[in-house]
């Protein structure tokens, strides 16, 4: 069995966090994948120093997210005894959400309902009503 | 060293000459003074430039683009026409790999390279070919485009393949790269001098053809609405935003900026396809007029050659094919394969002449804003017999803004807000290319790039101030001097352009590199 929780940086995340925690621990084995998108489009419109610069501030986006957001969740896994990986990528959310999941071959995706932050609600909440539309894999989303 | 103190004494003689405090010029207006100056100083640069083949009246820098663009077109075996749907197929995202996302992709750094380019050229400079070279330019134009295709997938290929790649994470790549490395890994001499060459041209291309001319045709646009006023004033506020971005980090007017001129772009392209369509019982007439004149000139100052070259010269400025501009600005892109932002960038010789620049024609030629002796069918020269007669008398921008206003009565005020972003955008891009130019020659650092930028915004106010006439002369000259040293450069580099198309075709073939599942 393998689960995809995907996160958004917010306190309802915890919540789809616990909820997954609490599943896994009733089944016999499950692994865990714990994902976070960084939402970007490959089809906006930058400066050129933006452009130069975008490799290092798509690392440093990367780490920030694993800083913050990934690795305390995949801890708090771990110490509840579950197998538990991190993948943080760019793109639209719900899409790559629902392609790794897809990819991982997962049996489900858990996700927080909507975020209460203005600026979070404009990403993820939209998204999970994306994700619930088109995804191609059950998704089980957490009030 | 020694460089920095030549430039600085170039600098110095320059503002030495343009503004005198004799007491003769005293009676001249600022802006005059600015203008006689500046006419005086760059003289002799633009004539070197400019000159005619012996015997002929054919400028050799023209035939220089052209046949650069020719042999790169059969060097490649016509690679523009065998990987246009490849190229579209980058843009799209279909060879991404998902794992890459979050940098810079394909579409971005072509729309950057495109904010670059798309601009006063395909308004004011196909205005400027079409009044003097007739609706024959047009079809030189689109030739040069088809043709100039070839350049940028040269030049962007090596540009992405030669840059340099930092310890922190960016990037600088562009002509002065490939050259110094690429002779360099060729055993060949002079790499070194050469990308020191190019990089003086470039920050003068800068300076001219990315800066003075644009802030120049701003100001027209802005006082062909307000009614005249000193440049100088224009030139001052513009310099400030550009200050602002460039110098104080100012991010969200660049972010705005960027865009909002996508957005013109379609705008531009939908006003001129709704008066096609407006007028499309014309649209068969205006093709036989392209046609004709670019076999005969109908009349022009100069006959087919005049055409030809007008044509010929503004496609060239217009997408700076072989100039090597957009290596700077596609260098950016990460990407595992080189060429493939080749395939990407000739995208826009296409985009920005075959398509825009020939609308922009199509709209002049159709409402018949040029005057034709309906006696001979030629048209009529005006007094000075230097361009054609038009219906106001105007040229350059103000030409294809009653050309518009013809038929949708308020669209000069559109264009006049379009000139004016586009003017800033194309500023934008440019300052980035002459400050890789100028971090090459000096270094890399802060002081080096806020002196760079410092000038920079400097010659925004120069620009504004002088008159039409030297600017343009001077913008083509600097941006022509680069494709000198850039083409002559890529005769020597091609071979191995061509041993990476090889590589890739092979592998294309044999499904190594095949489309990802979005």
């Amino acid at each position: 069995m393998k689960l995809v929780i995907g996160l958004d940086g917010q306190s309802s995340g915890e919540k789809a966090l616990e909820f997954a925690k609490n599943l896994a621990n009733r089944m016999e084995s499950c692994e865990l994948v714990v994902v976070y998108v960084i939402e970007w489009s490959p089809f906006s419109f930058q400066t050129p120093e933006e452009n130069a610069q975008r490799h290092k501030r798509r690392e440093e986006e990367i780490e920030i997210a694993m800083e913050r957001v990934l690795n305390p969740a995949v801890k708090t896994l771990t110490d509840a005894g579950l197998t538990a990986r991190a993948v943080v990528r760019h793109g639209d959310v719900a899409d790559t959400i629902d392609n790794i999941a897809h990819d991982e071959g997962a049996s489900q995706i858990i996700v927080a309902r909507s975020s209460a932050g203005g600026f979070s609600k404009r990403i993820f909440g939209s998204s999970t009503a994306n994700l619930v539309m088109d995804a191609r894999v059950p998704v089980t989303v957490v009030a | 060293m020694t460089l920095v103190f030549r430039f600085l004494i170039m600098a110095a003689t320059f503002f030495a000459i343009a503004v005198p405090a004799s007491a003769q010029e005293a009676a001249m207006t600022l802006d005059e003074k600015v203008n006689a100056g500046f006419s005086a100083a760059t003289g002799w640069f633009v004539n070197l430039i400019f000159m005619s083949i012996p015997g002929t009246n054919f400028p050799w820098i023209v035939m220089w683009l052209v046949i650069g663009a020719t042999v790169f077109t059969l060097y490649f075996a016509a690679v523009q026409f065998r990987f246009f749907g490849h190229a579209i197929g980058l843009v799209k995202g279909d060879y991404s790999d998902p794992n890459d996302a979050g940098e810079v992709s394909h579409f971005q750094a072509l729309a950057t390279a495109l904010s670059g380019t798309v601009g006063l050229g395909n308004i004011a400079g196909v205005a400027v070919a079409v009044g003097i070279g007739g609706p024959g330019a047009t079809f030189w134009m689109i030739l040069a485009g088809l043709l100039g295709m070839a350049s940028k997938f040269t030049e962007c290929t090596l540009g992405v393949k030669y840059r340099n790649e930092y310890p922190d994470g960016t990037v600088s790549g562009g002509p002065m790269y490939y050259i110094s490395k690429g002779f360099n890994e060729l055993g060949l001499p002079g790499g070194k001098i050469l990308a020191v060459v190019f990089s003086i041209f470039c920050i003068l291309g800068a300076l001219g053809g990315g800066n003075m001319f644009q802030a120049n045709q701003a100001h027209a646009a802005i006082s062909g609405i307000t009614g005249e006023y000193p440049g100088w004033i224009t030139g001052v506020i513009f310099a400030g935003v550009v200050f602002a971005v460039i110098v104080g980090g100012v991010k969200s007017i660049a972010r705005v900026t960027e865009k909002v001129v996508p957005f013109m772009g379609v705008l531009y392209v939908g006003a001129a396809l709704i008066v096609l369509i407006v007028n499309f019982n014309m649209i068969g007439w205006a093709f036989g007029q392209i046609f004709a004149g670019a076999f005969t000139g109908l009349g022009v100052a100069g006959g087919m050659v005049g055409a030809l070259i007008q044509g010929f010269k503004r496609a060239a400025f217009s997408n700076e094919a072989g100039v090597g501009s957009a290596a700077i600005a596609h260098s950016a892109v990460k990407t595992k394969e080189p060429i493939t932002e080749g395939f990407v960038s000739l995208l826009e010789p296409l985009i920005d002449t075959v398509v825009i620049c020939t609308m922009t024609a199509l709209v002049i030629v159709i409402s018949q804003q040029l005057i034709i002796d309906q006696a001979t069918g030629n048209y009529m020269l005006n007094e000075a017999g230097s361009a054609i007669a038009t219906v106001d008398g105007n040229t350059g921008v103000a030409l294809t803004a009653a050309a518009f206003g013809s038929a949708i009565s308020w669209f000069p005020f559109v264009l006049a807000i379009a000139v004016i972003l586009f003017a800033f955008s194309t500023m934008i891009s440019w300052s980035y290319y002459g400050l890789k130019a100028w971090t090459y020659l000096f270094g890399e650092g802060k002081g080096t790039e806020l002196t760079f930028k410092i000038i920079f915004c400097i010659f925004i106010v120069i620009g504004a101030a002088a008159s039409l006439g030297p600017v343009i002369d001077f913008s083509d000259a600097a941006i022509f001097a680069m494709a000198v040293v850039n083409i002559f450069c890529l005769y020597f580099l091609m071979k191995i352009v061509r041993k990476e198309l090889a590589s890739y075709s092979a592998r294309l073939k044999s499904g190594e590199i095949k489309k990802f599942s979005h």
